[in-house]
């Protein structure tokens, strides 16, 4: 399966530079031609979704604000100021209010995003290459290996989720990396479904069999020749679970299990504030706006991702 | 195409009516005027068998449910115990035997006398069984084996003798606890199952005397009262008592709002403000026997230096917390004995100040360092732990926060484990023994004998000859003399032990106006609902 | 799905031989599951920094009492003795004792899991009656504003924090606009009004014939269960939309609507016809994932569901509850699966 965009080349030719034509042309001259030309169409297809493309700004901006932190933050995010608790949004100095021990709430917000990043990149890493690892070596080398291995996917995925990573963070402890693991323990079964799925259907393909004639391994055929092939459906997975994520983590940090104060996580923001929030709504409504907005923003690049990489959805 | 359209308005229609198409229920804007319903926190309800029950919520519906030997007027606190189910008592000579005489006439729920019979039986199965609380009653030297000779009914009268001789004041104020309840032996025994002494069927049902008895608890949703008629101080106004498990001080304030209940018992001080202005509501208060403390475990290097723990009782902001999030709640307090305990002391020798703690520090030695603190998953503790967190830095001190559970954290200070511990600490019983006898008092620090019942043992703190002056207060006679050796234990407590107690408890509910009479039960006892009016 | 690639496998000549085995790789595969969540659930219960001991005796205990109590709960075992005792209970349908409620596990989910029921079938349906038609019209205006519009709520209910979103609605709903009853199943003198059949209020009152109370269920159940229906109504949505998508650039499609069919004809009855198969699957993984209880949601609306029970029991280790949960969780998670495996066998001509 491959990049589907590659195949329905009918964009218009144009004279600019060459460049463009070049990533443009029926005709590469090499792989890595071909290779960047996919990749160029299926952003040319991305680009003419609006709402995609609102999803990507939000994220850019996440990602700019993550760096620039220290220069954007009006106030330091930990320093506390009793005398000046629970301030309404627009007080002077203060754009989005404090919070119950005087903290800028704009300010954390906008160090908040440092940990939302760092929870979103590090669960992307984790949980679908699990996956992937589980899924694939089931498929391929099916038999026993297929049945253990995918007994215990059956198994984690019918654990209940929250319980799971609940039981882990309370094992190991509380904090945000654990936090993090605990969420990825409970995300890879899916990914292993899938690429065990795609594993299947590729393993009988010609193309397999040949490299299988030239003498390659199972370990080389599964890393340089499955993977590869299951990586656009896994990505698009990811994005779209990447919103679910960030809720788990805003969960576990509701409950007191998350990343640990006075780290200024937007789950534990929201949990912080939710008790003002019947005379102090924005204590715990810009966190979760926060959130929100991030969320949609994956589901928006998803969602167009998979219009572009994934058109016939495999309906797991 | 018209069909799209139509098929388009049926979706928006559904989702619109998803939300808000709902039968507008109503009518039932007020609680019937003989019932009282509480917003409460009820999960840690796991027994309410009165010789196993321990947690707050429990004890709140002990009281109301089981008479005992002596027990305390809710309307009049001040006035110490006073008799109950025993209208009278005697001590003998040598001070070690007290004779209680029954009042007469007296029915348990079940229709059955209550008799000197029962009396008996109670202490002594809540001996044998051993559970959490026995300590309280095993402390005047009974147990499974002499409980027999100990604790004797003849007709009318119980006598217990204990082994040595103590404050009268001290053995009756741990009566008045929710172990010294009476129950109905009959009725108990009837449902033993595999002599256990009735354990399991109490767990979950009741057989007293009290001015209430239970119709169901489903754990962390409800527990229901019933009054019982042949109270003997009267039938009490509220026929049904409901107290319902929500967990949000939010969610409190808005069902008290509604008035979809009469009284919600953990509202934040911000809630509690907005009760204060609402014309319908008031917000009533009284001062508990919890105490907030800090404490830091003397098997860290650092802590175990005084001056080091000294110059930390001087980097809490006190009064900062007192009057910002804590406001109306928690109330400065630094020693070890509630107020309104024999032996209060009102003394508050610390306060916020950087630069002396700087100082005491720069001559212990030390300067700037990095420990752990563990602290459970409550909001106000978390935010206690924040703010110590932020004036520890001030004097170059890293405090680093670990929250678990509540069970978890526990788990680890009773090891030993932890650096600092962040916690509440409610006495057992009204006797200033209760607490001298955790905070000041620790035989053996050796890590073998494992005495984790005693706070200065988890912090492996040796509390030295105030050992023998916790021992000789206890079996003082003499009621000021007793109450000037407290005193001064606490001074020096407050000086020498890694314990800095912090705040003591004021809870605040929020009510409706009309409601009357509800006593919390001070620092003393649990929740009276027999006076309640509406 | 658990048990499909096993079925798929098991073709045999003789229909009954093939059915028979297939019965058999069904069980079998329950209870390797089965075995496998109660293994892992076990581990977790003792590698817990808890001390079980504390969580029943609290913190005063003595160092005797202690002991006893330790011993009593066959602690002082070896580990894997202690996983073998409890299989075999629960083999007998035995899940134990909760220490925390003082009763018997299985009491406990009884009481528990029919409140969580009937919020997860009551948002399932929900999600559904409005996330297919939302589906099947974006699908079918694909590119125009209303598929943006349909793909904006969906999404939107997809990243909402459902804590906060409860807590507001909560504020709306009830405590500024008055239309909804508050936390809770039922109002306080509707409680316990009409005689447990099902452990489902809704369905009991109406058994009962006891109007007020159903209605005043329904006020109480009406705001959780449109909140866990809003989040999968978002997830339905958006497969519905896919498998419409899918089935509507089929050649069979294109043939029907030059046979000169209508346009409700063609998507309703051959283009949807075609997607109920896949369609159920997600609905019952979406089904699947609110029984286990939505912790947060049940927090908030004070639902005393088996995600809560679960979650209090397992923060104090009281680990029958939590195994005995888990397992019904499971069990209902596996279940729901086969279900929708039988129903794909049943119903889509190409899998008989």
């Amino acid at each position: 399966m491959t990049n589907p965009a590659a195949s329905r080349n009918q964009m218009p030719e144009s004279d600019k530079p060459s460049l463009r034509r070049w990533l443009l042309t029926d005709t590469p001259a090499s792989r890595r031609q071909a290779r960047l030309a996919s990749l160029y169409q299926g952003w040319l297809t991305l680009k003419s979704n609006k709402l995609t493309m609102i999803g990507f700004g939000i994220l850019v901006t996440l990602v700019l604000v993550a760096i620039l932190a220290p220069w954007l933050a009006p106030h330091d995010p930990f320093a506390q100021d009793l005398g000046n608790r629970l301030k309404p949004l627009w007080t002077d100095g203060f754009l989005l209010g404090t919070d119950s021990l005087g903290r800028d709430i704009l300010s954390r917000l906008i160090y908040g995003s440092r940990i939302t990043l760092y929870i979103v990149i590090l669960v992307a890493l984790i949980a679908p290459v699990v996956g992937l690892f589980v899924g694939t070596v089931a498929g391929y080398v099916g038999g026993w290996a297929d049945m253990i291995l995918m007994r215990i996917t059956d198994i984690f995925l019918a654990f209940p989720r929250l319980v799971l990573a609940l039981a882990f963070v309370a094992a190991l402890g509380a904090g945000i990396e654990n936090a993090v693991l605990a969420i990825a323990l409970t995300a890879w079964p899916p990914y292993a479904r899938i690429a065990r799925a795609e594993t299947l259907t590729i393993r009988q393909s010609d193309y397999i069999h040949a490299v299988k004639l030239q003498g390659a391994g199972a370990l080389r055929i599964i890393t340089r020749h499955i993977w590869p092939l299951c990586i656009s459906s896994l990505i698009v997975r990811v994005t779209l679970d990447m919103a679910g994520i960030i809720l788990a983590a805003a969960g576990l940090g509701f409950l007191g299990l998350g990343a640990q104060p006075p780290s200024p996580e937007w789950g534990a923001m929201i949990s912080e504030g939710r008790k003002f929030i019947l005379d102090h709504w924005w204590i715990a409504t810009m966190p979760g706006l926060a959130i929100f907005t991030v969320s949609l923003a994956f589901n928006l690049l998803g969602d167009g991702l998979r219009d572009v990489l994934d058109p016939k959805d495999s309906g797991e | 195409m018209r069909h799209m359209k139509s098929l388009m308005m049926g979706a928006m229609f559904g989702l619109a009516g998803a939300v808000t198409t709902v039968p507008v229920m109503q009518a039932h804007a007020e609680t019937p005027p003989n019932m009282l319903v509480i917003a409460n926190r009820i999960d840690d309800i796991t027994t309410l068998d009165p010789a196993e029950s321990f947690e707050f919520a429990g004890s709140d519906v002990s009281r109301n449910v089981y008479g005992k030997l002596v027990n305390f007027d809710p309307l009049a606190m001040e006035k110490g115990y006073e008799p109950d189910i025993a209208e009278s008592w005697d001590v003998s000579e040598d001070g070690k035997t007290i004779t209680f005489t029954i009042r007469d006439g007296l029915k348990f729920h079940s229709g059955n006398p209550v008799t000197a019979e029962d009396a008996e039986f109670s202490l002594r199965r809540a001996v044998v069984l051993n559970k959490t609380p026995s300590f309280i009653l095993t402390q005047f030297g009974f147990s499974a084996d002499n409980v027999e000779q100990t604790i004797k009914a003849d007709g009318n009268k119980l006598s217990i003798t204990t082994d040595k001789k103590y404050a009268t004041s001290f053995v009756l104020n741990c009566l008045t606890s929710t172990i010294g309840g009476i129950v109905d032996k009959k009725t108990v025994m009837a449902n033993e199952k595999d002599g256990d002494m009735g354990n399991e069927w109490l767990k979950t049902n009741s057989a007293g005397s009290g001015a209430y008895k239970v119709v169901s608890w489903k754990p962390s949703d409800s527990v229901t009262l019933e009054a019982n008629p042949d109270f003997y101080k009267g039938e009490p106004a509220m026929k049904r008592v409901i107290v319902r498990h929500i967990q949000e001080s939010a969610t409190q304030r808005l069902l008290l709002e509604k008035g979809d209940v009469d009284v919600a018992r953990n509202l934040s001080p911000e809630d509690i403000a907005a009760v204060e202005s609402s014309d319908a509501l008031t917000v009533y208060e009284e001062l508990r026997g919890r105490l907030m403390y800090i404490s830091f475990n003397q098997k860290h290097p650092v802590f175990s230096n005084p001056k080091v723990v000294e110059a930390m009782k001087y980097l809490i902001d006190y009064e900062g917390m007192q009057n910002s999030f804590l406001k109306g709640q928690w109330t400065v307090h630094q020693a070890f004995l509630p107020r309104t305990y024999l032996g209060e002391i009102d003394d508050k020798p610390f306060s916020m100040d950087v630069e002396k703690a700087k100082a005491l520090l720069k001559e212990a030695g030390v300067d700037g360092f990095e420990f752990e603190a563990g602290v459970r998953e409550a909001q106000e503790r978390v935010e206690i732990a924040q703010s110590l967190q932020n004036t520890f830095s001030q004097a170059g001190i890293k405090m680093n926060i670990t929250i678990g559970t509540g069970k978890q954290i526990l788990t680890r200070y009773r090891a030993r484990e932890l650096d600092m511990y962040l916690g509440a600490w409610g006495p057992d019983y009204p006797d200033p023994q209760t607490n001298a006898g955790t905070f000041a008092y620790n035989p053996d620090n050796s890590d073998e004998i494992k005495a984790t019942g005693f706070l200065a043992y988890r912090n492996a703190w040796d509390p030295g000859d105030m050992n023998a002056k916790v021992d000789a207060a206890v079996v003082e006679g003499d009621t000021d003399k007793r109450r000037s050796m407290y005193e001064d234990l606490q001074r020096e407590h407050q000086q020498k032990s890694p314990f800095a107690v912090m705040f003591q408890k004021i809870e605040q509910v929020g009510l409706k106006k009309t409601i009357k009479n509800l006593r919390l039960g001070s620092a003393i006892t649990a929740v009276s609902y027999w006076p309640v009016t509406k | 799905m658990t048990a499909q690639s096993d079925i798929d496998k098991g073709r045999q000549p003789s229909a009954l031989v093939e059915s028979l085995v297939r019965a058999a790789k069904i069980l079998g595969s329950i209870a390797v599951t089965m075995l496998g969540l109660l293994f892992v659930t076990f581990v977790i219960g003792r590698v817990m920094p808890i001390d079980p001991v504390i969580s029943v005796l609290g913190e005063r205990a003595s160092r005797e009492a202690y002991e006893a109590t330790r011993i009593a709960m066959g602690l002082d075992k070896p580990l894997i003795v202690q996983f073998f005792v409890y299989i075999g209970d629960v083999i007998q349908g035995d899940f134990g004792q909760s220490r925390l409620t003082a009763r018997p596990v299985a009491d406990d989910i009884a009481r528990v899991f029919p409140a969580t029921l009937e919020l997860a079938t009551l948002g399932t349906l929900l999600g559904v009656v409005v996330g297919v038609p939302l589906g099947v019209l974006a699908a079918v205006k694909r590119g125009t504003w209303i598929d943006q519009v349909a793909r904006v709520v969906a999404l939107i209910g997809y990243s909402m924090p459902i804590f906060w979103l409860g807590l507001v609605g909560l504020l709306v709903f009830y405590g500024i606009l008055g239309w909804v009853g508050g936390p809770g199943r039922v109002g306080i003198f509707y409680v316990d009004l009409v005689p447990s059949v099902t452990g489902m209020i809704l369905v009991d009152s109406a058994l009962d014939g006891q109007w007020d109370v159903f209605w005043n269920a329904v006020s109480h159940i009406i705001l959780p269960a449109s909140l866990l229906g809003y989040y999968s109504l978002a997830y339905i949505s958006r497969m519905t939309r896919s498998f419409m998508l899918e089935q509507l650039s089929a050649e069979y499609i294109t043939t029907a609507r030059v046979k000169g069919m209508s346009e409700w004809t063609v998507v309703w009855r051959h283009a949807f016809g075609n997607i109920k198969v896949p369609l159920i699957t997600v609905i019952a993984l979406s089904y699947a994932g609110l029984l286990e209880g939505s912790v947060l949601t049940e927090i908030i609306f004070a639902w005393p569901g088996i995600g809560s029970y679960i979650t209090t029991a397992l923060l104090s280790a009281d680990m029958n509850a939590v195994l005995g949960g888990t397992v019904v969780v499971g069990l209902v998670f596996v279940c729901l699966n086969i279900f929708s495996d039988l129903l794909y066998k049943f119903f889509d001509p190409r899998a008989r």
